[in-house]
C-alpha cells in the first residue's frame, strides 16, 4: 500500500505535473481567472484522466504499439466529449466560460503523458491511482492560482463579493482599495505559477535543476 | 576618531551578524569603504556603481524640481486660481512658491514610498542571500516617482514597487542581472493593474479625481479635465498647447516627463559624464523621426480620411512627437539603462532605432493607451540580448573570413 499511496501523493507535491514537469500550462493560464472555472476544469481533468488511465491500462496488451497514439486519442476524445456534453446540459453558463478549453483537454500534455508513461505499463488499479494523483496535482495548482486571481482581480470568491462592493464602496473599497486588473490577464497567471514554483523549490532544494 | 572610523569599527565587530548587509548599505552610501585589496593587478577607477548611479540621479534632479512646480501650476490653473503664465517657462508667474509647495507635498510622498519599499525589499533579499546591497535601486527609486501621474495612490505605488523589484529584478539575481528595466516594470504593472489611475483625463492634474468623486456624490462643483496632449490627439481634438509650452514642459503629464528642455540638459550631462550612451539616444530619436515621417507621408498621400481614429496622431508633425508624451524621458533615462540595453556599439544603434520606431508606432495605433514608449522599451529590453548575439556572431564571421583569406 505504501507504494500505491505514493502514486497519489507524489504528483501533489514533489512531482507535480504543473510546477515540476511544467505540463498542462495552457489551460492553467487560460481559465484560472475565476475560481469556479478552475474547480470545474480540475474535476473534468480528474474524470478524464482517472477513467482514461484505467481504459488504456485494460487495453494495454492488445493495442499494437504502432497505432497506440491514435487509440489513446480516441479514448481521451470520447471522455472529453462526455464531459463537454454534461457541462452543456447542467452548467451551460460555465461551459461558455470554459469554451474551447474543455475540448482542449484532449491536447493537455498531462493526459497523453500519463497514458504513455504509466497506463501502458501498469495494471488498472495502479493506473487509476496515478491518474487521480496527477489530476489532483494539476487541480491543486489550478485552484491556488484561481483563488488568488479571483480574489485580487475581481474581489470575489466563487462569485461572492468577499472584499466588499466596489461600486457601493463598502468593505475594503471604502478605504480606497481597488481591484488589480492585471490579475485578470493571462500573463499574471504565468507569474503566479512562477511564484508557486519559486516557493516550492526554495523549500525543497532537491527539486532545483542545474 | 571620527564618525567614519566608528562606523568601520562597528562593522568589524558585527562581521557575522545577519543584518550586516543592511548596515553596510548605509555605510557605503555615506562613505567610501576602506577595504583595500592586496594582491593581483588593479585598475584604479573612480566610476564605480555608486558614482554611476549618483550621476544619473543628478541628471534627473532638474526634472524632479520642475515636476513639483509644474504639478502645482497645473493644479492651480485647472482650478482657475491663477491665469496662464504668459511668459511661459521664464516668467515669474510659473516659479511661484505657491506652485512649488503644492507640488512638493504631492511628489515627496511618492519619492519616499518608492525608496522605502524598494530599498526594504533590496535589503531583505540581500540579507536572505547574504550579499551586499546593490546600489541599483537608487536610480530606479528616483525614476519611479517621475513617471507616474501625480495623484497615484501611495499604496498602489507601494504594491507596484514591490512587484517590480521582486519580479522585475530579484528573481533574475538582482542588480545587473535583470532583463527588464525595473522602473518600467513598475509602471507597466501600475498601468495594467489600475488603468483608471494611469490614463484618461483625470489623473494628470492634482485634485481632478477628487473633484470627480465630489460630482459623483452630487455636489455642485466644476469637473476638471487635465488631458495630456497625447490623450487629446488620440481623440482627434488637436494638441491644444503651444509648441514652446510642450518644449519647456508647461503641460499636464507624469511628474517628471513633461519638460523636454530639462530632459535634454540631463541627457547632455549624461553624455558628457560618459554614463548614458549617445548612440542609443541619437538612434532612438532617428527611429522616432522616421516613423513619424512615414505616418506624415500616409496622411499627405490621403491614404486615411480625417474621420479615421488614427488621423489626429498620424497627422501630428513628425518632430512634434519628440516633444510630447514620455518619449524624451524614456529615451534619455530609460532606454539607456546599461543593464537592459544592448551592449555592443552596433547593437546600440539597432536597439535605439527600434525603441524610437516602435514607440511612435504604438503611440499612433493604440488609442486606448496613447503612450508607447514604456511598451517599446520593455519590448526592446527583451530583444537586446538577441541583437547583441547577432552583432557578435557577425563580427566573428567577418574575422573568420579574414583568417581564412590569410591562410589561403
Amino acid at each position: 500500500m505504501g507504494k500505491d499511496s505514493k502514486l497519489i501523493l507524489d504528483p501533489l507535491a514533489d512531482n507535480n505535473p504543473i510546477t515540476i514537469q511544467v505540463l498542462g500550462i495552457c489551460s492553467a493560464l487560460a481559465i484560472t481567472a475565476e475560481l469556479e472555472a478552475s474547480i470545474v476544469m480540475s474535476i473534468s481533468v480528474l474524470f478524464v484522466l482517472g477513467i482514461g488511465n484505467v481504459v488504456i491500462s485494460l487495453m494495454r496488451n492488445i493495442i499494437p504499439s504502432k497505432i497506440r497514439i491514435i487509440v489513446q486519442l480516441i479514448v481521451v476524445a470520447t471522455l472529453v466529449i462526455i464531459v463537454d456534453l454534461v457541462l452543456k446540459a447542467f452548467a451551460y453558463e460555465l461551459s461558455k466560460t470554459l469554451s474551447v478549453f474543455v475540448g482542449l483537454i484532449i491536447t493537455n500534455c498531462i493526459i497523453m503523458g500519463r497514458f504513455e508513461a504509466f497506463a501502458l505499463g501498469n495494471g488498472p488499479w495502479r493506473s487509476f491511482l496515478d491518474g487521480i494523483g496527477n489530476a489532483l496535482g494539476y487541480g491543486v495548482i489550478l485552484i491556488i492560482v484561481g483563488f488568488f486571481r479571483e480574489l485580487l482581480g475581481s474581489g470575489t470568491l466563487l462569485g461572492f463579493p468577499v472584499l466588499g462592493d466596489p461600486i457601493e464602496k463598502t468593505g475594503l473599497y471604502a478605504i480606497g482599495y481597488e481591484n488589480n486588473g492585471f490579475m485578470l490577464l493571462s500573463p499574471m497567471a504565468l507569474i503566479v505559477v512562477g511564484i508557486i514554483i519559486w516557493i516550492q523549490r526554495s523549500r525543497n532544494k532537491a527539486l532545483i535543476e542545474d | 576618531m571620527g564618525l567614519k572610523q566608528n562606523l568601520h569599527n562597528f562593522r568589524e565587530k558585527n562581521k557575522d551578524k545577519k543584518w550586516l548587509p543592511a548596515f553596510s548599505a548605509i555605510h557605503t552610501f555615506l562613505f567610501l569603504p576602506n577595504e583595500t585589496t592586496h594582491n593581483g593587478t588593479h585598475i584604479k577607477a573612480a566610476d564605480d556603481l555608486k558614482r554611476t548611479m549618483n550621476t544619473v540621479i543628478m541628471a534627473m534632479v532638474p526634472c524632479l524640481i520642475f515636476g513639483m512646480f509644474n504639478a502645482g501650476y497645473q493644479h492651480h490653473l485647472a482650478f482657475g486660481e491663477i491665469q496662464q503664465a504668459t511668459g511661459g517657462f521664464f516668467s515669474a508667474e510659473f516659479w511661484t512658491l505657491d506652485n512649488f509647495s503644492v507640488g512638493f507635498w504631492k511628489v515627496i510622498p511618492l519619492v519616499v514610498v518608492s525608496y522605502v519599499v524598494g530599498l526594504a525589499i533590496e535589503i531583505l533579499f540581500a540579507i536572505k542571500n547574504s550579499h551586499e546591497v546593490e546600489e541599483g535601486y537608487l536610480v530606479t527609486g528616483m525614476l519611479v516617482p517621475l513617471i507616474v501621474p501625480i495623484d497615484t495612490p501611495l499604496w498602489m505605488l507601494a504594491v507596484a514597487v514591490a512587484f517590480g523589484v521582486v519580479i522585475g529584478k530579484e528573481v533574475f539575481g538582482g542588480t545587473g542581472m535583470n532583463i527588464l528595466n525595473p522602473a518600467l516594470t513598475i509602471r507597466a504593472f501600475l498601468f495594467f493593474a489600475y488603468p483608471t489611475w494611469m490614463s484618461g483625463d483625470k489623473v494628470w492634474v492634482h485634485g481632478a479625481v477628487e473633484q470627480d468623486q465630489l460630482i459623483a456624490a452630487g455636489e455642485n462643483v466644476d469637473a476638471i479635465s487635465g488631458e495630456t496632449i497625447l490623450g487629446s490627439l488620440a481623440q482627434n481634438k488637436g494638441a491644444g498647447y503651444e509648441i514652446m509650452d510642450m518644449f519647456y514642459g508647461l503641460i499636464p503629464g507624469s511628474v517628471g516627463e513633461t519638460s523636454t528642455l530639462l530632459i535634454l540638459l540631463g541627457g547632455l550631462f549624461l553624455i558628457f559624464a560618459k554614463i548614458g550612451s549617445w548612440r542609443i539616444m541619437l538612434s532612438s530619436v532617428i527611429g522616432a523621426l522616421v516613423m513619424g515621417l512615414i505616418f506624415n507621408g500616409v496622411v499627405a498621400q490621403d491614404w486615411i480620411t480625417e474621420s479615421s481614429k488614427f488621423y489626429g496622431l498620424m497627422s501630428t508633425d513628425f518632430w512634434q512627437h519628440l516633444l510630447i508624451g514620455g518619449f524624451a524621458f524614456g529615451t534619455v533615462f530609460m532606454a539607456t539603462d546599461p543593464v537592459t540595453a544592448s551592449q555592443t556599439a552596433k547593437g546600440k544603434w539597432i536597439y535605439g532605432f527600434l525603441v524610437g520606431f516602435i514607440s511612435i508606432m504604438i503611440r499612433v495605433f493604440n488609442p486606448a493607451y496613447p503612450e508607447g514608449v514604456m511598451l517599446a522599451i520593455l519590448l526592446m529590453n527583451v530583444f537586446a540580448p538577441t541583437i547583441d548575439h547577432y552583432v557578435v556572431q557577425g563580427n566573428v564571421k567577418k574575422r573568420m573570413k579574414r583568417v581564412k583569406a590569410k591562410v589561403a
